[in-house]
């Protein structure tokens, strides 16, 4: 296509758009006011069901099928992360310690942050975790600090500990026994929202981890076989 | 009055946005990016959403940004390795 014709497609995309946001931003309430229908209905059921976070309840609990969707996005985007990214024929995969990456030279300052941060980050998602139903943040949020967390050493410039503690079978096992559980959790066991609050975390840690060590490997040890 | 604080955060977010289109090298544009992560996490946290908040800040300022610099390195890496390639090793 021309870039004239891509140009004239284009606009009429974006005018077509601009009118419909247009017109559904003036259809919106008004901010801050005090039509709430959503909560109207979900407020008395989290109540009923016990669980203080009425963003878990509507999550694990009230619309727990829509989440199952979600975290299975997740674990396919974390497969995909996986087998696009792994070491091809043409290729091989250096061992983490046979560059200047372990023990690189990083500022004191900045390794000392690491190894203070790492323990201190770690706990604050396992209580993400743990109190997903009683305070704000659950499962995704905590899994996705716990995965996180642990990339704290490879900025203290060690990416060998790094690889040392990060296992990728287990993580890989440990991603599809969460995911499996959850989908058992999800249409066997409805309103377990401790239960899939704690596995969710699990598979959202797994995969973050996953997805990022092949990332890294690409980065860092990959390259074309000579 | 009691709106400011909501303008204010949108503000601070539109900024940071226009920021993040501005830069034009990657790997500058990772850390801009993680910036106006934190600056969408403030908006949500001034909206009540602080579930929102907390998945946005360990998911927009930490992990999109390492997995671009991660990308970048690489494709830096790979793109440098080709020319002199069987000099060394």
């Amino acid at each position: 296509m021309s870039p004239r014709g891509r140009l004239i497609v284009g606009l009429f995309g974006a005018t077509g758009l601009a009118v419909l946001f247009t017109l559904a931003a003036l259809g919106l309430p008004g901010f801050g006011g005090t039509s709430h229908p959503y909560g109207q209905r979900t407020l008395p059921n989290a109540i009923a069901r016990h669980t203080p976070n009425v963003v878990s309840s509507i999550n694990f609990d009230q619309r727990a099928f829509d989440t199952l969707g979600e975290e299975l996005i997740l674990m396919a985007s974390a497969l995909a992360a996986v087998v696009i990214l792994r070491t091809v024929r043409a290729e091989q995969e250096d061992a983490a310690g046979e560059h200047s990456y372990g023990r690189a030279q990083v500022y004191d300052a900045l390794r000392l942050t690491g190894y203070l941060l790492l323990p201190v980050t770690l706990m604050t998602g396992v209580y993400i975790v743990a109190h997903g139903y009683l305070s704000p943040g659950g499962g995704f949020q905590g899994g996705v600090i716990l995965g996180s967390a642990i990339h704290l050493i490879y900025l203290s410039g060690d990416y060998p500990a790094l690889a040392r503690i990060r296992p990728i079978p287990a993580f890989e096992a440990g991603e599809a026994l969460a995911a499996g559980a959850f989908v058992v959790l999800a249409l066997g066991f409805a309103g377990q929202v401790k239960a899939m609050n704690a596995v969710v975390g699990l598979e959202v840690g797994c995969a973050v981890v996953l997805a990022l060590a092949k990332f890294f490997e690409q980065a860092l040890l990959v390259r074309k076989q000579t | 009055m009691a709106d400011a604080l909501p303008v204010a955060a949108l503000l601070l977010t539109a900024f940071m946005a226009t920021a993040v289109v501005l830069t034009r090298d990657p790997a500058r544009q990772a850390i801009v990016l993680s910036a106006y992560g934190l600056a969408l996490a403030v908006l949500f946290v001034v909206l009540q959403a602080p579930d929102v908040a907390m998945s946005q800040t360990a998911i927009g300022t930490v992990v999109v940004p390492l997995v671009v610099m991660l990308a970048v390195h690489a494709i830096r890496r790979h793109h440098t390795r080709e020319p002199d390639e069987g000099d060394e090793r």
